[in-house]
């Protein structure tokens, strides 16, 4: 099997460095782990601050990796046409993957003080907030990749056919970039600090990445169940217009303490209460396309990370979200490891499972075969089944830490001190830190099932059916 | 979904949705910026002022040396050391407690402990990163922390 359009294959860097970004940020949130309990552990050569930052901002590389790769792929056959410019997505690969290496190099080789100042963070001070330590000229430098894969993806799609998988996937990436710039807006008024920081990381996970995980979703939906296109396209727009209308006041639910008006408290709950909508509409999309589907698709794996996907993003950020939102709760939580619990689901359920998701339908096609034979596809299966499970149990004894946390530190008659409470809930750091050595473990199943070598399927010798877009076709209603 | 509901009414819902509350969203953050003067004491960062270079320096010493990836400021943050927005009061209203602390971290930690790293910093930069704490304690968050713990 070939690709129908040859610079499709520009994405296949793109996935291979995303999942090494994948072990790097699981290696570095395993040292963490450990460091909530052997507290002393690597100290002071790497301390937690630093470990954490490059947990978290190989997390967002590798997604936004990810979501390039996806991007690279899908929009040449959503546009039947090929890339505008192949080489220019090589090249921004090459200067994406530069930069990225060099910042986290950056990170674990000098002191983070000795970064700034080397990268003269005094000119433009960007640097030391959350999720946005990276040196300036890096910002710089995501900007420019930004632009030249918008312009190489809008073009595509302007000379091509326009689907509205392809402009939903283009809306949310053109918010991506502009969002984005907000990074750039760092006031001494700690209040309009974290105010616009929020317009950055709320509008980009709550807001705009929910539509490029809607397109590609969507996408991988329409190849695996055949499904007509009208009908996804319709619940499509529904969710993300949902995800839209419920996300962008939810922001509110960030503005309860940082010294903003006490009306935020109204706005917020409201809103965010709201938020677990289109999650659920997604989960119900998912199921319903795939009970409808009119082809049996032999890549089973990219179904099941598909279906995960939808489940897991609903109980990650819905349910775990709704759990602390609403204002009188979330002033007994706020900034708790119930935080901590939410962001580990949600992260891993929508955009962690996206990726794996267009990367598990993708890669085989990439490698010249329609679907990986049976064995790989178990071993994937497992390393689904590892990955899932364990992160539901880091979830829920960060959970339960949070819930004891909030009541000796915040709810009892007598509150204790930080690391007084942090010492009695130590019994669940440990849970954590073992469920995150099986995720390791899931993740080690999942790399080797690229190793294994493909035998073909049945379905893969089978004339491929007429339906179109791969996978035998098989009557209506299966 | 039934016949009657087609994709251009769900493509007008997500346009009309998201300009409409869009725009709200502008219009609260326009209110919000109104309000903020009586809330967020930017009184104390005039950079005429001795207090204001401090706090700027302060504001600046945080961020260099990545504070908040450890603790967190009015909730925001990370969860493995505490709650700063309050550590004023929690210090008895002292900004001496505060440079104290920072000053006597052991270069290599505590065994088996958490513990903050040695920064060496100037006694410029401890009194700036103590105003700045010391700032941020009066902003006016809404009543939170819930209590004097963080």
């Amino acid at each position: 099997m070939t690709l129908k359009y040859p610079s499709q294959a520009v994405a296949t860097p793109y996935f291979i460095a995303a999942i090494g970004l994948f072990v790097a940020q699981i290696l570095f949130g395993l040292i963490i782990g450990l460091q909530y309990v052997v507290g002393d552990f690597l100290f002071p050569e790497i301390p937690f601050n630093v470990a954490r930052m490059v947990h978290t901002n190989t997390l967002i590389v590798w997604l936004l990796m990810g979501f390039m790769g996806a991007a690279y792929y899908l929009i040449p056959e959503e546009a039947e046409t090929d890339l505008h410019m192949p080489w220019l997505a090589t090249l921004m690969f090459w200067v994406f993957l530069v930069a990225a290496a060099l910042t986290v190099l950056g990170y674990l080789l000098v002191p983070y003080a000795t970064l700034a100042e080397m990268t003269g963070n005094d000119l433009f001070p960007t640097m030391g907030r959350e999720f946005l330590e990276q040196p300036t000229i890096t910002k710089i430098g995501i900007v420019i990749v930004a632009l030249a894969f918008i312009y190489n993806i809008g073009m595509t799609v302007l000379k091509g056919r326009k689907t509205v998988v392809s402009l939903v996937l283009l809306v949310g990436l053109v918010g991506l970039a502009v969002f984005f710039l907000f990074s750039f807006f760092n006031p001494l008024n700690l209040v309009q600090d974290k105010f616009w920081w929020w317009w950055t990381i709320h509008l980009w996970v709550e807001g705009v990445w929910e539509l490029i995980l809607g397109a590609i979703l969507a996408f991988v939906l329409i190849k695996v169940t055949g499904v007509d296109r009208e009908i996804v396209e319709k619940w499509l727009y529904v969710i993300i217009a949902m995800a839209l209308i419920t996300g962008l006041i939810g922001t509110g639910h960030h503005y309860y303490w940082i010294g903003a008006p006490e009306y935020w408290q109204w706005w917020g709950s409201v809103f965010s209460a709201l938020e677990p909508i289109p999650f659920f509409m997604m989960a119900v999309f998912a199921f319903n396309m795939v009970n409808r589907r009119r082809r049996n698709h032999p890549n089973k794996a990219a179904t099941l990370w598909a279906l995960g996907c939808a489940v897991m993003a609903f109980l990650g950020a819905g349910v775990w979200g709704f759990l602390h939102t609403l204002s009188p709760v979330n002033y007994y939580t706020h900034g708790t490891q119930i935080t901590a619990a939410h962001g580990h689901m949600a992260f891993y359920g929508a955009y962690v499972m996206i990726n794996l998701a267009i990367i598990s339908y993708a890669m085989p096609i990439l490698r010249g075969r329609e679907a990986n034979g049976e064995k790989a596809q178990v071993l994937e299966m497992w390393s689904f089944w590892l990955m899932t499970v364990s992160m539901v149990f880091i979830t829920l004894f960060l959970t339960a830490a949070g819930i004891l946390q909030v009541y000796l530190q915040r709810y009892s008659d007598n509150p204790q001190s930080f690391m007084v409470v942090q010492d009695k809930i130590e019994l669940f750091y440990w849970m954590r830190f073992f469920a995150g050595v099986v995720f390791l473990g899931g993740l080690v199943a999942y790399i080797w099932s690229f190793f294994v070598p493909g035998e073909k399927t049945a379905a893969q010798m089978a004339p491929v059916g007429q339906a179109g877009e791969g996978g035998s076709a098989v009557t209506p209603g299966v | 979904m039934a016949q009657a509901f087609t994709k251009e009414m769900a493509r007008n819902i997500f346009y009309g949705g998201t300009v409409f509350f869009f725009l709200l969203f502008l219009a609260l953050t326009f209110d919000t910026h109104l309000a903020l003067p009586d809330r967020d004491r930017r009184e104390l960062l005039d950079p005429e002022t001795d207090l204001g270079q401090q706090i700027a320096l302060g504001k600046k010493v945080w961020e260099d040396n990545n504070c908040v990836g450890c603790h967190s400021l009015l909730g925001e943050g990370a969860y493995f050391a505490p709650e700063l927005g309050n550590v004023y009061t929690r210090y008895n209203n002292s900004t001496d407690g505060i440079i104290g602390f920072i000053k006597s971290r052991p270069k290599d930690g505590i065994p088996g402990r958490r513990s903050m790293p040695q920064f060496n910093l100037s006694d410029e930069e401890l009194e700036g990163v103590a105003q700045f704490l010391k700032y941020a304690s009066q902003i006016d968050a809404a009543g939170w922390p819930p209590n004097i713990e963080g």
